[in-house]
């Protein structure tokens, strides 16, 4: 009984893909299967980020001591639906002299690599589109793809502030893949696979608890590629407008808006499989525990967002370059030394790497320290030093 | 062309085409931010070449670093030039250039077509990246790793250019 309910997806799917076998010709029942579960992917991926963007708005007002959106429906649970109508029946406008082709391409160029994510994330014991031996490192890569549509958004507007959003993003983004690969690094030395399956399997002990340091570079480094508000510089409403997409409306803009949360999702999903233990979770089935995860990584980041302000972009370089990077390729240099030493990865090493990270963590924020350069021009007196 | 087409010839005329239009476009294209999409073009269906080839691993790196990371940097050094709009100028040399160009291409032509390829008779390792990781630090460790020290040098050697004379 419980091995079918934990099972209850593949044997769907399984019970569907012979179904169509058996009248259709082999093509059109691959392309057939390929569709449903498309769609199917995408109607969750939908509903997800509507409740995100729900979660949102409201919980932001919950920490802000307001009300935020509740008239359209019960608690403004309908607030998303009216939005997304909203959005539809926009005019679709293209700036002029900006690169027609371009502005359309780059919605799509940003929307593409959001979904293409999923398609290698493990759901439940067997529910995943492809188990790509070289999972991890296909997320990787297909999430460098998305800078290059952000920056064909901006370029094609004509805009300057679109523009300067592009040159922003760019520079953040480059900068902070690089923490990213490495703090997952770890994860892969440790599971001694690259595929999403079998790091999930791997974890007899979460994760965070083994590799405490790489889940907070990996996490710092996924919300600066998300471009959420401590690391928003590239959309700084009080700075350049919204950056690259000021010169979208319509549905154009509503791709970019569903990149936005369908990345975030994707992130809430990484790190529950790499660092939380993914479906894995004990008494609770998995399809109840993922959800469980990727709500609770999306809570923090909500947190996170509504209690850190803005970094200036000096910290923020900063903190990709001289702050996550040493302290990456110091958790990949203690991981591997624990690997040689034990020849295995065993859990209590638990014990030892949570107060070790905590320790580093400690020392590298005192440390290092961003120098402010007093300019004689500015006449409002220079910030003190922050710690970063 | 042999008379039985599958579906990996053809994925790969098509492949071969675009990527080989693509590469065309960033020559003849004026418009110099264009060219670079084109080169992304080129780079993406490159990768999509070795994922013919089940080189997965290669495939991602191919999209990783080309398309992800040099093809940026090259944007963002479009941008940082003046000027951008207008595309790149006709210089007086672009006739010298096409017969270097020519030059190379036919040299190129010349000794691939002339030269022997082996084909290796060993069956297809099952995971691919571990055969890679082997080669690398097992097998070729000594060269992997003069490789990975003129890289970092070249690396330090560059933020020390950038940073200039400080008094």
């Amino acid at each position: 009984m419980w091995d079918t309910i934990t099972n209850l997806l593949p044997l769907v799917g399984a019970a569907l893909h012979d179904f169509l076998y058996g009248f259709l010709p082999g093509w059109l029942a691959y392309l057939l299967l390929g569709f449903i579960f498309i769609v199917i992917l995408l109607v969750s991926i939908l509903n997800t980020v509507l409740a995100f963007i729900w979660l949102e708005r409201r919980g932001i007002s919950r920490f802000q001591v307001r009300l935020g959106p509740d008239r359209v429906g019960p608690m403004g649970l309908l607030q998303p639906i009216a939005d997304a109508v909203k959005l539809m029946t926009k005019e679709d406008i293209v700036p002029a002299g900006g690169d027609r082709a371009v502005h359309y391409l780059a919605a799509v160029l940003v929307f593409v690599p959001a979904l293409l994510v999923f398609a290698v994330l493990p759901f439940a014991p067997g529910v995943v589109f492809a188990d790509l031996n070289i999972g991890i490192l296909y997320i990787i890569a297909i999430g460098s793809v998305g800078v290059i549509g952000v920056f064909m958004g901006g370029w094609a507007s004509n805009n300057k502030y679109s523009l300067m959003g592009a040159m922003r993003a760019v520079a953040q983004m480059v900068s902070y893949e690089v923490p990213m690969v490495l703090s997952v690094i770890g994860v892969v030395m440790v599971a001694q696979s690259l595929s999403l399956e079998h790091i999930v399997q791997a974890q007899e002990l979460p994760f965070i608890l083994l590799q405490p340091l790489g889940f907070f570079i990996y996490f710092a480094a996924a919300s600066a590629e998300l471009n959420r508000t401590p690391m928003d510089l590239l959309e700084a409403e009080s700075e350049i407008i919204a950056g690259y997409h000021v010169e979208y409306s319509g549905m154009k803009f509503a791709l970019f808006f569903l990149a936005e949360y369908a990345n975030a999702l994707a992130v809430s999903i990484i790190v529950s499989t790499l660092f939380l233990g993914g479906w894995k979770l004990p008494l609770v089935p998995p399809y109840i525990a993922l959800p469980l995860k990727i709500f609770a990584v999306f809570g923090l980041m909500l947190w996170i967002r509504s209690t850190l302000p803005r970094l200036r972009v000096d910290q923020l370089m900063g903190f990709a370059w001289k702050g996550l990077l040493p302290i990456a390729l110091l958790n990949i240099f203690i991981t591997g030394g624990e690997l040689l030493i034990f020849k295995g990865y065993p859990s209590w090493l638990a014990l030892v790497n949570i107060p070790l990270a905590a320790l580093i963590l400690f020392i590298w924020s005192r440390l290092f320290t961003i120098k402010i350069r007093a300019t004689a021009t500015s006449a409002r007196p220079a910030p003190s030093a922050r710690n970063v | 062309m042999p008379a039985d087409i599958d579906g990996l010839s053809l994925s790969f005329w098509i492949l071969a085409v675009v990527t080989v239009g693509a590469a065309v476009a960033v020559v003849a294209t004026r418009n110099i931010f264009r060219a670079a999409i084109y080169l992304v073009l080129s780079f993406v269906t490159i990768a999509a070449l070795y994922l013919t080839l089940s080189a997965e691993f290669l495939a991602a790196v191919q999209i990783l670093i080309y398309a992800g990371a040099i093809a940026v940097l090259l944007i963002f050094g479009i941008m940082l030039t003046r000027e951008q709009r207008a595309g790149s100028p006709s210089g007086r040399l672009s006739f010298p250039a096409l017969g270097v160009a020519g030059l190379v291409a036919f040299a190129l032509t010349f000794v691939i077509l002339g030269s022997r390829w082996n084909v290796s008779q060993a069956p297809l390792p099952a995971d691919n990246t571990v055969a890679i990781a082997d080669a690398l630090f097992n097998q070729f460790v000594l060269p992997f790793e003069l490789a990975s020290v003129l890289l970092l040098a070249a690396i330090i050697g560059a933020i020390v250019l950038v940073r200039g004379s400080k008094e």
